[in-house]
């Protein structure tokens, strides 16, 4: 932009796509916080009144509430950390040359097409279903009595199934990150004395480290809001183990159609992901300058 | 400590032969340049040297030590590459200690020979800085840095001024032969230019195609070429070569001569020809001349040698200046 004609000229062209995007952004912003004050059920709408704070206080006082704050956390975390140490092996490890390179690394790949929900019930049917289930099979061939995933580990199966979701995502990040890797610096490395491990630490990791925030920023954004996996296997339960916020302002939303309710809920995991936002570009956000 | 021995050293990618066999001979404290065009496999052999390639067959001793198949780091060597290869997430300062780091020497240790090694190259007040907020010299210097303080048996060069501009190389040339002079260890360094080789080296290894063409010092390739390839590879402008009867005359198949070795005259002389292009550098005049029987030759005249474009001019080698080849360009003696 070298001349103030052509600055104005850029931000005219630009403006209809900003102003479009700040509407589609401002106006269910707006409805979700006024809906959030009102006394707003889809069962009685016609009794809908002015509710004040009324919608927070209850919303805050459920005791599902620090439940699920405290399974959405754990989620977003056990999956953060599968989804990097596991991209960062994967990607290690095809990275190398083998035999049926492109094969291997389009079905490493491949989970990231599959939908959350088709994922979910693949996972709950085919895989993690204590009668008819691969892991139920592998049980009872070890002499084992099978695990009943959902209902024994239900955050940690909701976990494993995402990150088997995400871990493509994260590899191919890592991956090309790797391939960026300058050949004559790990040989530099080599030769002053560094092996693989030192190699690792000091070269492969630092030179990652922008990819790994990459990673991890853009997961945290779909992670907190991971609903689909919760509905088709577990429904958030048994009990509130497995919901997180996006699955109890659902419930309150859908189940008890308490719309002023989900719209309170709504505006608290807005904070709380902004909460979580700034903590990650404060412990990560310098590896992006 | 830093002799290094070459025996029968052959490398082949594949089917490809890059280097067909080596026997070189690098003595204690010499300054070594490999130099050939590029693709001769100069690059391949140093890196053969420093272990970063397996030796398809073939010896390398260094210290009359057996090193053939030992792992980089024990050989105690080090390299600068060409593109510096610094790691840019270090200080200048921990770049330059990373190899005493890991050899596990201890801090104060470590602190003292960064200290040293940075004052040697003037690098003291850059030691906190990042290898991006240097200049390409500055990184050169970082580089070397971090290969003199572990103290090797011998250095490694690969081409490490070709990313630099002209004025700089001039320096950093002058900076890599003070240095040699100063830590008296062998180094050995890989150039495409046959300037830096004439300029820093004891002694010259020429490659082509993987072989060694000649191996000497660099007045004895500028004086007795082997053959017709180091001729021309070595001297600046190029040698000029003369076939036919200009040649036979001096019972050769092909004679050299090189620029500043001919007498020239407007009046008289053994080769007719006219003047092209004269290059007036100040110090000299680089004329090209097409001589009568279609032959091209650049000319080194002094440098307020009146002449223009057309003007016929006629060349004389002079006597005892004429480089003999026969026909399969091996010189004759």
């Amino acid at each position: 932009m070298a001349t103030r004609q052509t600055q104005s000229l850029a931000r005219l062209m630009r403006a209809p796509a900003i102003i479009l995007l700040l509407i589609w952004m401002i106006v269910p912003l707006g409805m979700t916080l006024y809906y959030s004050f009102l006394n707003y059920n889809l069962l009685n709408p016609a009794g809908t009144s002015w509710a004040g704070w009324f919608n927070y206080v209850y919303f805050y006082t459920d005791p599902a509430f620090m439940e699920s704050i405290k399974n959405t956390l754990i989620l977003v975390l056990g999956v953060l950390a599968i989804t990097v140490i596991g991209g960062i092996a994967i990607a290690m490890l095809i990275d190398k040359p083998i035999y049926g390179q492109g094969i291997v690394r389009i079905l490493t790949i491949s989970p990231f097409f599959v939908m959350p929900p088709v994922a979910a019930l693949i996972w709950k049917n085919m895989i993690m279903h204590p009668s008819y289930g691969v892991f139920a099979d592998l049980a009872r061939f070890l002499g084992v009595s099978p695990i009943d995933w959902f209902a024994q580990y239900p955050l940690l199966s909701i976990i494993i199934i995402v990150s088997w979701q995400w871990l493509p995502f994260a590899t191919l990040i890592l991956l090309t990150s790797l391939q960026s890797l300058d050949g004559e610096q790990v040989e530099a490395a080599e030769m002053d004395g560094a092996g693989a491990v030192s190699r690792f630490i000091y070269l492969v990791l630092p030179h990652m480290a922008r990819a790994m925030t990459v990673v991890i920023l853009i997961q945290t954004i779909f992670l907190l809001g991971v609903y689909a996996e919760i509905l088709v296997t577990t429904n958030g339960g048994p009990g509130n183990s497995s919901t997180n916020l996006t699955y109890l302002i659902y419930r309150a939303a859908r189940l008890n159609f308490d719309v002023g309710g989900a719209a309170a809920g709504g505006i608290i995991a807005v904070i709380l992901a902004n909460f979580v936002a700034i903590f990650l570009m404060r412990a990560v956000g310098k590896n992006l300058d | 400590m830093g002799s290094i021995t070459l025996k029968q050293v052959r490398k082949a990618f594949g089917d490809i032969e890059v280097i067909p066999g080596v026997d070189l001979e690098i003595n204690e404290g010499e300054f070594v340049v490999f130099v050939g065009p590029s693709g001769c496999g100069k690059s391949t052999l140093l890196r053969l040297i420093a272990g970063l390639e397996d030796v398809s067959s073939g010896q390398i001793i260094i210290d009359g030590q057996d090193v053939t198949s030992a792992a980089p780091a024990k050989r105690k060597l080090a390299m600068v590459f060409q593109s510096y290869a610094l790691y840019p997430h270090m200080s200048v300062g921990k770049n330059i200690a990373f190899p005493l780091k890991m050899a596990k020497m201890p801090e104060e240790e470590r602190q003292k020979r960064v200290n040293h090694a940075a004052g040697i190259l003037n690098l003291t007040d850059y030691l906190d800085r990042k290898p991006g907020q240097l200049s390409g010299g500055q990184r050169q210097r970082v580089a070397i840095g971090r290969a003199i303080v572990r103290e090797p048996a011998a250095f490694l060069f690969d081409e490490p001024l070709s990313n630099l501009d002209a004025a700089l190389r001039v320096n950093m040339r002058v900076e890599i032969s003070e240095l040699h002079k100063k830590l008296a260890t062998t180094m050995v360094y890989v150039t495409h230019d046959q300037v830096e080789a004439m300029t820093m080296a004891d002694k010259i290894v020429v490659l082509r195609a993987g072989r060694v063409e000649q191996i000497g010092s660099p007045l004895e390739l500028y004086h007795s070429p082997a053959n017709r390839f180091v001729g021309g590879f070595i001297g600046s402008p190029n040698m000029n070569f003369l076939e036919g009867p200009a040649a036979e005359a001096f019972g050769a198949h092909a004679i050299g001569v090189r620029p500043e070795h001919f007498l020239m005259s407007k009046t008289e002389g053994q080769l007719p020809g006219t003047v092209g292009v004269a290059e007036h550098l100040g110090s000299d005049t680089f004329l090209h001349i097409d001589l009568d029987d279609g032959t091209h030759i650049i000319a080194r005249a002094a440098g307020e040698f009146p002449i223009s474009h057309g003007d016929r001019i006629w060349l004389t080698p002079e006597e005892g200046r004429v480089y003999r080849f026969d026909k399969e360009g091996l010189a004759i003696t």
